[in-house]
């Protein structure tokens, strides 16, 4: 009984930690709302010369679409990958574990009851609902006014697995992320091999533009990588371009690469704390 | 007085030594980051490649086929990487020094603070952005039927130039506005996000909202001309009215760079030092 208790006790105040570092994270994000709110409003302008040059090209197609595309369904694509990046980019997660590793910060999540990844993650998930209550009003606004160029609501399942999508793209971006961070450990600066991995996950996730333009010898390699289902993937479902059961076997592939991510975060994480020395307080 | 020339120039000789003696201290970092930043520019270059399969021309009628709009983009990697070589590491230098108070050092030494803040750093890495422009522009040149003219040959770096300096200013007028807020994060990406309109033929913003988009970037943020204007005149024959925006390319050039200098002294005027 006094043991059930003890352990009741434990969880309550692992909860409260959890919860507080929940709070701590969403008001450090609101200190600089107005910088934040107008930052998101300028991520939208790729959209427009998007949409202008999307509709230069198209004056001079061959044939009404390109690659299965017309053009509303780019200017669809565009938005919806913006939406995507939204859940799977995470700015400064990797260079953040990097710096924290470099000038030692790392040690005091070794000393105190709070583990580094979890932590992360939780400070991610503030980061992530702070952002999206700030720039929802302009995601609503940009998506109304382009409403012409989507074709409609999808149907509930197709809805619903865009969601699932959506939030398994933000796990395995973290994951991810968090690993290539965690190489650090190993190699102290990671800047490089960060630029070269946004390089790849520009042009592999879709988010330069849509997978299915290349040539069919170079969307096979992609398909068994995990970076379409960051940005292609959850824009494709929405666009109705994948269904039945070859959407249920994409998710859960895209399940299998959040779990292996998972694994081989907390693997990287296990080894590299070994590897560690840390020096004076 | 009349040594002052001279010895702006031997400073920014020894800003350009003591930024390749630091790249050199991490040969593979600046190794990796030549090879990163020539691998983005062929995965632009293999976007466009790809749309070109598809399509004849970008915008019918404007004239910007295949390798038309190679040099045109060719041009835009020109002026970019020169932005990415001599202005942005001192810009983003630049807001941090505000931040931290670092900027009270620079205001103190006896040269002027301008110079000072834009040049201090040079990131001799971009430059292998600059070699892939040169290559592709003289691929696509020796691809077209057009042969520039002699004038377009003289003025085309010249115009490079006046591009360079309608993007620094775009972005020294925002470093300024950091004075002002205090803080200003995403100064890169709100100079990035502006100056993209710039990447892309003039010509493909038309329509109800493209008219005056087009109006606006050319003449209240002149940032259309910066790459449209030489691109033009080294991918095909400049028509009347064509000249005519040349010639307020320069215009435009001069008055950019004389109110980027009034923005710079008024923004210098609302300074506060960070520390005590």
């Amino acid at each position: 009984m006094q043991r059930d208790h003890g352990i009741l006790h434990g969880h309550m105040a692992r909860m409260h930690t959890w919860w507080m570092i929940l709070q701590i994270s969403l008001e450090e994000r609101l200190v600089y709302r107005v910088d934040f709110a107008v930052a998101t409003l300028m991520r939208f302008l790729p959209i427009v010369t998007q949409i202008f040059l999307w509709s230069a090209i198209f004056e001079a197609v061959h044939g009404d679409n390109v690659a299965g595309f017309r053009f509303e369904d780019f200017v669809a694509y565009y938005l919806l990958v913006m939406i995507g990046r939204a859940f799977s980019s995470m700015p400064a997660l990797a260079s953040g574990i990097a710096l924290q590793v470099r000038n030692g910060e790392i040690k005091k999540f070794l000393i105190q009851p709070v583990d580094l990844i979890g932590f992360l993650l939780l400070t991610r998930i503030a980061h992530k609902l702070v952002y999206y209550l700030v720039s929802m009003s302009a995601f609503v606004l940009v998506l109304y006014l382009c409403r012409g160029y989507f074709p409609g609501w999808p149907d509930a399942p197709t809805l619903l697995a865009f969601i699932a999508s959506l939030i398994l793209a933000f796990l395995l971006g973290f994951f991810l992320e968090a690993t290539i961070g965690l190489v650090s450990f190993w190699f102290l600066e990671v800047s490089s091999l960060l630029f070269i991995y946004m390089l790849l996950n520009f042009v592999l996730s879709g988010h330069m533009f849509p997978l299915d333009l290349l040539p069919s010898a170079w969307q096979a390699p992609l398909n068994v990588l995990p970076f379409k289902y960051l940005a292609y993937f959850p824009a494709a479902v929405f666009l109705g371009k994948v269904s039945g059961p070859q959407l249920a076997y994409e998710l859960g592939v895209q399940l299998a690469w959040v779990v292996l991510f998972m694994v081989i975060c907390r693997v990287t994480y296990y080894f590299g704390v070994r590897r560690y020395s840390g020096y004076g307080g | 007085m009349r040594r002052a020339w001279p010895r702006y120039l031997a400073v920014f000789r020894t800003f350009a030594r003591n930024s390749l003696v630091r790249d050199m201290m991490f040969k593979t970092n600046f190794l990796i980051q030549c090879v990163g930043s020539v691998l983005w520019m062929g995965v632009t270059l293999c976007f466009y490649v790809l749309i070109f399969n598809y399509a004849d021309e970008i915008g019918k009628g404007t004239g910007w086929h295949k390798y038309e709009y190679f040099v045109f983009l060719s041009t835009a990697m020109l002026v970019n990487s020169l932005m990415q070589a001599f202005v942005m590491p001192n810009a983003q230098e630049f807001s941090e020094m505000i931040r931290t108070g670092n900027l009270d050092f620079a205001l103190l030494k006896p040269i002027d603070t301008q110079f000072l803040v834009s040049f201090q750093r040079i990131e001799w890495s971009a430059f292998s952005n600059f070699g892939f422009g040169l290559l592709l522009l003289a691929y696509s040149l020796s691809q077209l039927n057009y042969v520039p003219g002699a004038a377009a040959i003289v003025l085309y770096p010249i115009y490079i130039v006046c591009g360079v300096a309608i993007m620094y200013s775009v972005m020294i007028c925002l470093a300024g506005t950091s004075i002002w807020m205090g803080r200003n994060q995403s100064l890169y990406d709100f100079w990035f996000y502006i100056t993209n309109f710039s990447r892309y033929p003039m010509e493909i913003y038309n329509g109800t909202w493209g008219n005056p988009l087009r109006w606006l970037l050319t003449f209240l943020v002149p940032v259309l001309v910066a790459i449209n204007v030489p691109a033009r005149f080294m991918a095909m024959q400049l028509d009347r009215e064509k000249w005519y925006l040349a010639g307020f390319a320069i215009f435009a050039t001069v008055a950019a760079l004389w109110l980027t200098r009034r923005i710079f002294i008024l923004a210098l005027r609302s300074y506060r030092s960070a520390s005590s």
